[in-house]
């Protein structure tokens, strides 16, 4: 049953990633170097990231997954970006559906570089409970939210908080995210953590043209999960997960990450795979425009 | 009184944002980051590297040839002029490494700092 199970998340995370790559010419390069962690690299003002996010495992007594977030990053100007999260899954033996989308705003109240460099995160969510994104880790999630068939009858709507704080130094990225989320009906707040760290297998660019340069590669890890509620608030009864990430760029085209993510508590899923294919497009309206 | 409270407020925000371009940024560099020396000012393949860098990831605003463009009602600097030219390493570096946010341009200070000197070798071999 457990070889089954591999097998099939295998064979979607590879047909998801062929399909991903099948739509090269319309996906275009990130900087993001985490899939939940966010560090305060902004949007380039006037670019538009457009990304696939996946993430795919196979639930212990469920069935397995892929779920996929459609992501478009806009740059609005130097210290504010916008986001637009198109979410849904698919679930063997049961269906493929739509989850719902998310809005979010990152804005970077210092606008110089600092030891620690703060960004404030504002996200309205519109989702049913079939979402499986796991784009954080916040209350009592845990893995027995992945378990239930799909079912799109019950809508949440909530609010996140994020406060980013985010250093680069000696070329690592250290990044530490506080989550609070509230579902906007009668239910109480949530908190959630995500911490990051990477770094690129060399300081220093090559002179020579190369996709596989060792400057294009960067290796990090990240650590994720929730933190109760307002009234139960700590580690237990909810999930963490530690996940290494592979991130490649590809120098004027994608950005690709992959990312192994291990459960470290019965709480959690023991193991989930995710990655994420994204390009920019520069200067986005300025070509609509026909401006070159 | 109330609305009237609030114009004044966008009123300065909007003066505050208004010196675009105008190299104001330069008086923001410390004395200590000013005199910063390029550590790879003297390697054969900085320049070289920094234009790499540069076709990556600034030539879509600044041109492929630096020369600055408009973009929109926004016009992104020419890096030929005579305000690059006088920057010392140390001053092009701080800009690299913060931006000018209000302005349009992001901060690189995700480019590892051996990186952002390279780009500052290959601005200085444009003049």
């Amino acid at each position: 049953m457990r070889c089954f199970r591999f097998r099939a998340v295998c064979r979607i995370s590879v047909l998801s990633f062929c399909a991903g790559l099948g739509s090269w010419p319309a996906l275009l390069q990130a900087q993001e170097s985490y899939f939940v962690t966010y560090s305060h690299q902004m949007e380039e003002p006037g670019n538009l990231e457009i990304a696939v996010k996946s993430v795919t495992g196979a639930p212990k007594g469920g069935n397995p997954f892929v779920a996929t977030a459609l992501e478009f990053e806009y740059g609005v100007n130097g210290w504010w970006t916008a986001e637009l999260y198109i979410d849904g899954q698919s679930t063997i033996h049961e269906s493929t559906v739509f989850t719902g989308f998310r809005v979010e705003n990152r804005i970077r109240p210092l606008l110089r570089e600092h030891w620690i460099n703060p960004v404030l995160y504002f996200e309205f969510e519109d989702l049913n409970a079939a979402d499986k994104a796991l784009l954080e880790v916040v209350g009592h999630d845990t893995r027995e939210d992945l378990i239930p068939r799909n079912s799109r009858t019950e809508k949440e709507h909530e609010a996140e908080l994020k406060l980013i704080l985010s250093s680069n130094f000696k070329g690592w990225n250290v990044s530490e995210n506080f989550i609070a989320e509230k579902n906007l009906g009668p239910f109480s707040w949530e908190f959630g953590y995500a911490l990051g760290t990477s770094r690129p297998l060399a300081l220093k660019a090559s002179p020579n043209a190369c996709n596989f340069c060792r400057e294009n590669f960067a290796l990090g890890a990240e650590l994720y999960g929730g933190l109760g509620e307002r009234h139960s608030f700590g580690l237990s009864e909810t999930s963490h997960y530690l996940a290494p990430v592979l991130a490649w760029d590809v120098p004027h085209g994608p950005s690709i990450r992959v990312s192994p993510t291990f459960g470290l508590n019965r709480d959690s899923n023991g193991f989930l795979f995710r990655f994420m294919l994204s390009y920019e497009i520069d200067q986005f309206f300025s070509r609509l425009r026909g401006q070159p | 009184m109330k609305l009237s409270g609030v114009m004044a407020c966008l009123l300065l925000v909007g003066m505050a944002f208004a010196g675009a371009g105008d190299g104001s940024w330069l008086r923001k560099v410390s004395e200590k980051d000013r005199a910063r020396l390029n550590p790879l000012a003297n390697d054969p393949d900085a320049a070289a590297a920094g234009a790499k860098v540069y076709a990556e990831h600034c030539a879509s605003c600044h041109g492929d040839n630096a020369e600055g463009k408009m973009q929109g009602r926004h016009y992104r600097p020419n890096l030929h002029s005579r305000r690059v030219k006088e920057a010392t390493p140390g001053q092009l570096f701080w800009m690299l490494t913060n931006g000018s946010l209000r302005n349009g341009m992001p901060s690189w200070s995700r480019f590892p700092e051996p990186e952002r000197w390279q780009l500052v070798t290959y601005l200085k071999s444009l003049h």
